[in-house]
């Protein structure tokens, strides 16, 4: 494996890309979306979302934010060649729903609400609510490895070059 | 930051090797010979150890109390003294005048000023109670796996230290490549094709 620094910064991009392919997959495949994840309801944007361009040398940054926001100005942003740099995402399973946001660069995972649990009142009820809290981490830990996952082996195939780009090109444009 | 706040922030490791012994015990050992001390008057600026979840002001893990099912829960303690620049420039300019009306003096050379300022910040730095910071962290060992309730740069370089020179184990941080090479199920061929991606030119 690479030097975990040299790696972080050569290969940021891949975050930023995942992202913009969620939002992608989230505005025209959300089957797909169910397919990775069985238990999914639905995922969509939430309350944020920050886009970059840093092509022609300089950097330019479009903010989204709002319950209600229009994403236009991020689909006129990725048509001059941005990318999704942070997510705000709702994600919803029968009964609970997570919100949660999501940064490119390190895949970290910040401002999460997880579903309701029960009261800690009395010491021993605070087991079990440690492990329900630590069953629905993995809930959302594990939908951001596997979108990930399904991303990185579409990335690295041909059909993300001969299908995928200009896939999110048409839809973005439309 | 913990895992019972209301919003979470979460910085995912994998752990790489394994421990030599049982687990529970191992671990028990290593967090006790690194809890944190109760010092109040050391002059060191930031102390760092392990604490217990459920009672991070007293370290406690007897009875293997930080494990929770299949996972351990402990949490990573930072006490740090902060001083306020007023406050040192303060007790600086009236050591300052002393060391003049003592020396007769109407000036201090640089070294003088440099020894004042370190005495003080030393002598202040004894008397200011640390501000502690707790930042719990769930371990699955059987998974290799561990999630640290915090994106601060500091305390995630004060965990991957702490974590192993307690355990000897190290800690790689879980970001697009690493995710991609250690987690997301890629074959050699892929793994290949990863290491040689350049950023897509998907501006229309």
């Amino acid at each position: 494996m690479l030097d975990v620094a040299i790696a972080y910064r050569r290969y940021q991009f891949l975050g930023n890309e995942f992202l913009t392919w969620l939002w992608f997959m989230i505005e025209t495949d959300q089957n797909r979306l169910r397919q990775y994840d069985p238990d999914l309801i639905s995922l969509n944007i939430g309350s944020r979302l920050v886009l970059e361009n840093t092509r022609n040398n300089a950097k330019e940054t479009v903010t989204i934010k709002g319950d209600e926001a229009n994403l236009e100005e991020g689909l006129v942003a990725l048509k001059k060649g941005a990318v999704v740099t942070e997510m705000h995402l709702s994600y919803k399973t029968v009964g609970q729903d997570w919100l949660f946001s999501l940064k490119g660069e390190s895949l970290n995972i910040s401002n999460l609400k997880l579903p309701e649990t029960g009261p800690v009142e009395t010491p021993e009820d605070l087991e079990g609510v440690v492990i329900e809290k630590v069953y629905l981490l993995e809930k959302v830990i594990g939908l951001v490895n596997n979108l990930f996952s399904q991303f990185i082996k579409l990335r690295v195939s041909d059909t993300w070059r001969n299908q995928t780009i200009s896939r999110i090109r048409n839809w973005s444009a439309s | 930051m913990g895992l019972l706040s209301s919003r979470i922030s979460v910085t995912r490791y994998k752990v790489e090797g394994r421990l030599d012994g049982p687990v529970h015990e191992t671990v028990y050992q290593s967090l006790k010979q690194r809890s944190i001390p109760n010092i109040e008057d050391d002059g060191s600026e930031a102390i760092v150890g392990w604490t217990s979840f459920e009672t991070p002001y007293v370290p406690d893990f007897e009875g293997y109390s930080f494990v929770f099912g299949a996972h351990m829960v402990f949490a990573l303690r930072v006490d740090k003294k902060s001083i306020p620049p007023k406050l040192i420039r303060k007790h600086y300019t009236i050591e300052a005048a002393k060391r003049l009306a003592v020396t007769d003096r109407s000036y201090l050379s640089a070294n003088e000023k440099k020894v004042i300022k370190e005495n003080v910040v030393l002598t202040l730095s004894r008397r200011i109670p640390a501000t502690p910071n707790v930042f719990d962290l769930v371990w699955d060992y059987q998974e290799a796996s561990v999630w640290f309730f915090s994106n601060l740069k500091s305390a995630n370089e004060a965990l991957e230290t702490l974590f192993i020179k307690s355990f000897g184990l190290h800690l790689i941080r879980l970001f697009p490549y690493t995710t991609a090479d250690l987690i997301a199920g890629l074959s050699d061929g892929e793994r290949d094709l990863l290491e040689k991606l350049e950023q897509s030119q998907s501006e229309g």
